[in-house]
Order: structure tokens, then sequence, then C-alpha cells
């Protein structure tokens, strides 16, 4: 069996006198959907920002294809394969579409100090590579990336994440300021690059969305892993009431007085 | 078929996402009415030459602060440039004697080396730019001072310069139009480039855009800072040497003016006060707008307060249609 594309053994992360993450062992492989869960400070952006490079773990070994790893930063990480998408997609808002896509690797023709950035490579090229994903709405590589909808935003952020060879799709609470409409265009996102032989962890505090894409599923909870498990072995009231951390939802909702929305 | 389409240009989304329409558009009414009040005079020879006489100094200086401010920062300092240069150029060859070149580039790196400054400081520490330059703008007018004083025991140093240097640098074309309209042009050009046409213009935009994000995506954000630095230091420095070349004398005061009005131009002409957008050409039409305004009044025979007033308004009104041209340009789509 091949080794997981992404494993961690035992990680802990501590910033100076304060422990956030507790002897995390997870592993994503090739073609799979981790689905990291979580209450509000429970670790999950320290879990994953550890996985970018961002931060160095206190304790414990990243593993790549079975191999330990250390990442000196972010673009050691990303130069591995490893890319992150952040919750509202692209960074550039006021940049087009060809542009933004090819920030720092910029398609150029002509030689020498007289380079000019080529605009109509750039903009096919992107438009290309969102539309391969399915998203045929976007036709103009000129437009601005702030004119998009979040989800097209989301989809585009994947879609250039792919086409530079990413192995590694990390996503931070993709859909969280979606509505269900654009929530589920990106979850069909998330389930191409998936098809394409990708990595993927997401983040997410909605069950119901993790559920539709999820392979595999970590809880976690105060910074350790609470559950660890696959698809179809917990139902959804289970799985809510892992992420309210051990209290059920119906007690919590019996508390509340109210019927909170599943 | 999308390039097609893209390429044909002028239809009204392309100019509406255009950043300079609005800019554009405020040219085109400020000289209407100071054309309507200034009458022949100030649409003739005698109007343009003195409208863009204005235009050439603070335009040199507008572009590269203009690239600062797309990429998120502020650049105060360029007032004391100025001067530092003149004084510079004035002092080595009109006091000690050297040949031109010799005053021009010392003047010129005098320029490049208080750019450099600011953009190792804005970089290495956590200070926003505003602060630093305002900071340095001080200290470089008081070594300025201080040095001339210490030199040539007077705040004001003369120097006649040969007639090559004088027809590059200081001259005046029919008696009316100074050479500096035709570096500016050059610089524009220049800066067209960078900008728009070379990959550099978009690591720019992106540095305005996101910092943290421009690099992880590999930017070299601090040599590129650092760059823009210095690019604007050499522009007010090249001023400054083109003061000297043209007026014969060089003073210790005088250039504030250029700290507000390049920024003025620079924000008439529809660069984000934030950083991320903004066009060279529409910096120019600032830079215009501003100039044909500054200039108008006298002409029209205004009250010069009024001129502040109007470049007040112009300055809001920019502020304001660059935020409306920008939702319309976000907001559009070929589809609708
Ligand atoms: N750089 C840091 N220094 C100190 N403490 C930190 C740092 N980063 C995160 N923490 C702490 O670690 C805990 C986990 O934070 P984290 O952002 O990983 O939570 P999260 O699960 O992503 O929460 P959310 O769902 O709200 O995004 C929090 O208590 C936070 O205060
Ligand atoms: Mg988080």
């Amino acid at each position: 069996m091949t080794a997981p594309v992404l494993e961690l053994r035992n990680i802990d992360k501590s910033f100076g006198p304060i422990d956030v993450l507790h002897n995390i062992t997870l592993q994503v492989k090739a073609g799979e959907v981790l689905c990291l869960l979580g209450d509000n400070g429970a670790g999950k952006s320290t879990l994953i920002k550890t996985l970018a490079g961002v931060h160095q773990p206190t304790r414990g070994d990243i593993l790549m294809d079975g191999q330990p790893v250390q990442f000196s930063g972010p673009r050691d990480a990303a130069g591995r394969g490893i890319a992150t998408v952040h919750q509202f997609g692209g960074t550039f808002p006021l940049m087009s579409i060809g542009r933004s896509f090819f920030v720092g690797v910029e398609p150029t023709k002509g030689w020498g100090p007289f380079k000019r950035f080529d605009r109509k490579t750039a903009n096919r090229i992107a438009v290309e590579a969102v539309q391969n994903f399915g998203i045929t709405r976007i036709d103009d590589g000129d437009r601005l990336v702030g004119g998009l909808s979040g989800g097209e935003r989301q989809s585009l952020a994947i879609a250039r994440a792919v086409h530079f060879g990413a192995r590694v799709l990390i996503l931070d609470e993709p859909t969280a300021a979606l509505g269900v409409k654009q929530a589920a265009h990106v979850l069909r996102i998330v389930n191409e690059a998936k098809r394409r032989g990708l990595a993927v962890v997401f983040i997410t505090h909605q069950v119901m969305h993790a559920m539709a894409v999820g392979d595999h599923f970590a809880v976690l909870i105060r910074g350790a892993i609470a559950a660890d498990f696959h698809k179809g072995e917990k139902t959804r009231e289970e799985i809510s009431d892992l992420m309210a951390g051990g209290e059920s939802m119906a007690d919590l909702e019996a508390q509340l007085g109210t019927n909170a929305t599943v | 078929m999308q390039t097609a389409r893209g390429e044909a240009g002028f239809s009204l989304g392309t100019l509406i996402r255009r950043p300079e329409t609005g800019s554009l558009i405020g040219f085109v009414a400020v000289y209407l009415f100071f054309a309507a009040l200034g009458g022949a005079v100030f649409i003739g020879a005698p109007g343009w030459s003195s409208w863009l006489n204005i235009a050439a100094e603070v335009g040199i200086i507008a572009l590269p602060v203009g690239l600062l401010m797309i990429s998120g920062e502020f650049d105060m300092s360029v007032g004391s440039i100025v001067p530092a240069s003149s004084m510079t150029a004035a002092i080595l060859c009109g006091y000690f004697g050297f040949a031109a070149p010799v005053g021009i580039v010392a003047a010129l790196c005098v320029g490049l080396a208080i750019g450099y400054v600011n953009g190792i400081l804005v970089t290495r520490t956590t200070i926003p730019s505003l602060i630093v330059t305002i900071g340095m703008m001080f200290a470089v007018m008081g070594l300025t001072l201080g040095f001339a004083v210490l030199i040539k025991g007077s705040t004001s140093v003369s120097y006649v310069p040969d007639p090559l240097t004088k027809s590059l640098l200081g001259h005046f074309i029919n008696g009316m139009f100074n050479v500096s309209i035709i570096w500016w042009i050059g610089f524009v050009a220049v800066f067209y480039f960078l900008l728009h046409i070379s990959p550099l213009g978009n690591w720019i935009y992106a540095l305005g855009g996101d910092r943290e994000s421009a690099r992880s995506a590999g930017i070299p954000t601090d040599k590129l800072t650092i760059a823009l630095f210095m690019l604007s230091g050499f522009n007010a420095a090249f001023v400054g040497v083109a003061q000297v070349m043209t007026y014969q004398s060089a003073q210790v005061a005088g250039g504030q003016s250029f700290i507000f009005n390049s920024i003025m131009c620079v924000v008439i002409g529809g660069v984000l006060l934030t950083g991320g957008a903004g066009s060279v050409i529409g910096i120019v039409l600032g830079t215009m707008t501003f100039a044909v305004v500054n200039q108008g009044i006298f002409f029209a025979a205004l009250d010069p307060n009024i001129g502040s007033i109007i470049i007040g308004a112009l300055l809001l009104l920019a502020v304001l249609s660059n935020d409306k041209f920008r939702a319309l340009a976000m907001s559009y789509s070929k589809k609708k």
C-alpha cells in the first residue's frame, strides 16, 4: 500500500507557555478528503498552519510520502505541493483574474529587461483552468477577482492551486461565509479535486458540508484528536455531539430552550 | 473566442473597468471650466506652456509616488529630496567648480541613497512609511540646511550651467515650454512600461493588494519596496537638478509643496489610498488636472484661494468617484 501523502506523528505545538495542540496523529491520502471538525478555538487553524509550514511543530514528525520533512516556511511547504486556500479565496480583489492567477509566476514575452507580461496567455490559461473545474460562468480573464461571488473565488483559488501542481489542498472553512448554493458549488469543486487525485484537508464547522465530501473525519477538542473515523461510521447526530465537546446536542438545545438549527 | 472579445477594446464595459475613466472626466471638466474663464490666452500656447511646465515638475515626482501608493506605501520625503539634490549639485558645481555631470550624478545619488534608507527603514521595522518618510523629510531638511551653512555660509547657492547642460535640463523651448516636459514624457513611458507591461507591475499590484500573500507567492517584497523608494528618491532628485539648471540657483527651503501636490495628483488620478489599484495614465491625468487648476486660476483672474478650494473639492470628489468606479468595475460582467 502506498504511503499517505502527508502524515503527522505525535505533533505537539505550543506558543510559549500556551499548549495548543497535543499529540496529533493524522494521515491524508491521495484522492481522499480529510475533514477536520472542531469548535472555535479547538486548534484547527493552528494545525493546518503547521501543515502549511507557517508554524514549526514543537515536538513530533511530519512525513511526506513516508519521508520525514521539515518545512522551513510556507514557501517551502508550497514548493513541495502543499497549497492553502483561505476563507475568501483570492486575496487580491482588485486584480484581474488573469493577473492574480499568475502572481509571482507571470508568463512573459520578449527577453531581458524588456520582458512583457503576457496578458492574453495569462487570461486564457486562468479561464481554462477554472472552466475545467466546471465554472463555465467565468469566461473573461480581465474581470476583477473582487467582482466574483464567494464560491467562484474559492473555485478560482482551488483551480489555481491544482494548476500549479498542488498535491495537498488545505481549505480553511471555505464554505463558512457562503449561502447554500455557493457552498454546494465549492463542495463540487472539492470533489473534483479529489477525483483528480489530490489529498484534501477540509476544515468546517458545518457537519452537513463535511458529510457531503468527507472520506475520513477527525474531531479536534481543545487541541487533541477526540475522534478519528471513516465515512459511514457515525451519524450526523453523533458527529454534532462530538463537535459540541461531548455534550449532546439535544442537551444544548434543551439548555437554550430553543430548537437550534442543525 | 473570449480573447477576441476582450481585444474588441472600446466597449462601455472596458471603459468603466478602466481606473482612469473618472480622472479623464475630471480633467476634461476642469479644462473646459478654465478654458471658458481664461479665454484665448489660456487655450493658446502661453496657457499650455504654463500648466505643462508645472505638470512636468510635479508629474515626474508623482509617477513614483503613485507606484509607491499602489504598492501600499507613502513617500513624504520627496519634499526635502528636491532641495537636497539641487543644493548638492549647486555646491559641487557652483561652489567647488566641478563639471556639471559630477554634480548631477552626485545629486541623483543623494536621492537614491535617501530612497534606499527609506526602504530599509520601512521594510526592517514596523513603522508605517508615512511616519518613516516624514521623519526622513525633517532629517534631510536639517542636513541640507546644516551643510549649506557649513560649506557656503548661506541658504542659497547659485550656479550658471554650461550651455549643453542648460539646454538639456533647464532650457525653455520657444521661450515657453520647459524641457522638463520632454523628460516627463520620457518618464511616463518608462513608468507605463514598468507598471502595465513588464511582469514587475503585477508584483506592485499584488504587493499593494496583500503583502503577506504576495510574499508567499514568491515575490521579493522587501527588495521591491526598497527599489520603489529609490525610484521616488531618484525622480525627486532629478527635479532638484532640473531646478538648479533652470533657475541657476538652489535654495535650502522650497520643495515642501511637492509633498502634498504629488499626493494630490496621484489621488486625483484614481490611485487608491490604501494601495492595490491605480494606473500611470490616471496619474498623468491627475497631474494635468492639478496643473490646469493651479495655473488656470491666474488666467481666469480668480482669487488664488478659489484655486485651493477647487483642488480640495477635486480631491474629495476623486476619492469618492474612485470608490464608485471601483465598485462598478467589480460588479461589471459581460453577461449582463
Ligand atoms: N500565535 C499564537 N500564540 C498564542 N496562542 C495562539 C496562537 N495561535 C493560536 N493560539 C491559540 O490557540 C487556540 C487555537 O486557535 P485556532 O485558531 O487554531 O482555533 P480554531 O480551531 O481554528 O478556531 P476557529 O474555529 O475559531 O477558527 C486558541 O485558544 C488560540 O488563542
Ligand atoms: Mg480557525
